[in-house]
């Protein structure tokens, strides 16, 4: 009883030299950015030309990336950790969904998208809206993409952000995953998501 | 280490001009069908310092050079006509960084095969001279060449 008193004052004591109690433990090892009042929804066409929304994919958990085929280094990365982490999942990665939306519709037709987007895992939907659609899916989510002046041969590339946005299972968006985090980490956040976090 | 001495271009023959060049972890990230472009890495070292100034592969129509640079988030890819390489420095090329992009793939780069990349280096005298590499194909970056 002494005991305890005496680690409640020290407990008590400790928080009036910190001035505060100290902050909670991140729960996520991505960005948590639960509340945000962007990134609501999306209205695309999936590669089969069927019009997708979030609402869709409503009990699962979704892992949304902006993107584009001529994309050599970061955008081939971003989704092949999305299935690595749905493969990691086993049996729960059955309520995980990846999209990719291209942010290059001239190049990516649906027909490319259909091929692309299900080789990294057959359960993938590539999204894609004309250029009007895919400026408003863009500026929804706050994402940024600026395609370059192309070069003698036609070629170019397209500056874009590269994070991947996470969907929890009651369609709230909550996470901001980076590039190169790691698919462990990755994995472990959707797992808690998967588990009500 | 894989290390070779690059063979000179035809007219210059003087041996003091050979230049030693060593390349290590070399590897092309796998690509899907119809995946239009790839990507491929490696570390090269310039004992006496030059620049790779044009690539040729047997795998893709072309090869450029390309750096990459992340800010507030945005990756921003730049093609540069040379790379230069300090003497004795290895200059790395991996993910999410400078990288080699693989345009207009003749094939798709399937896990366990590999490609051909002609390297054509140019020294301090102005000199070309060109290196021949094997370069596997991985599904992601070998162990030994994680940051």
């Amino acid at each position: 009883m002494i005991a305890r008193s005496f680690a409640l004052t020290l407990a008590a004591a400790l928080l009036v030299a910190c001035g505060q109690p100290a902050p909670p433990q991140p729960v996520f090892a991505s960005t948590d950015i639960s509340g945000v009042p962007w990134g609501r929804d999306l209205q695309l066409a999936d590669h089969q030309g069927r019009p997708r929304k979030l609402a869709d994919f409503h009990g699962k958990a979704v892992m949304l990336f902006f993107g584009f085929t001529h994309c050599p280094d970061v955008c081939p990365t971003a989704l092949s950790d999305m299935a690595r982490v749905r493969a990691q999942l086993g049996a729960e990665g059955q309520r995980v969904q990846g999209l990719f939306v291209t942010v290059d519709p001239k190049r990516d037709t649906p027909q490319l998208l259909a091929q692309y987007v299900p080789a990294f895992d057959p359960s993938f939907l590539g999204l894609r809206g004309d250029e009007k659609a895919t400026a408003a899916a863009a500026a929804e989510f706050k994402v940024f993409f600026a395609p370059q002046k192309p070069d003698a041969r036609g070629n170019y590339t397209i500056d874009h952000s590269g994070a991947i946005f996470v969907f929890d299972p009651q369609g709230r968006l909550r996470l901001l995953m980076r590039p190169g985090m790691g698919v462990d980490a990755m994995a472990a956040d959707i797992a808690k998501l998967l588990k009500g976090a | 280490m894989l290390l070779v001495c690059a063979a000179l271009a035809a007219g210059a023959s003087t041996p003091a001009a050979a230049e030693s060049i060593s390349i290590r972890h070399a590897w092309a990230r796998a690509t899907v069908a119809a995946q239009p472009v790839g990507a491929a890495y490696l570390e090269i070292t310039s004992e006496r310092g030059a620049a790779l100034v044009d690539l040729h592969s047997d795998a893709a129509e072309f090869v450029e050079m390309h750096t990459m640079s992340h800010e507030g988030g945005v990756m921003r890819m730049r093609r540069v006509e040379r790379l230069p390489l300090p003497p004795g420095q290895a200059v790395r090329l991996a993910p999410g960084g400078t990288h080699l992009m693989l345009l207009d793939l003749k094939r798709p780069l399937r896990t366990g095969e590999s490609l051909s990349l002609v390297l054509t280096l140019q020294d301090s005298a102005g000199r070309h001279s060109t290196q021949h590499v094997i370069v596997p194909v991985r599904a992601s970056a070998p162990a030994e060449a994680h940051r």
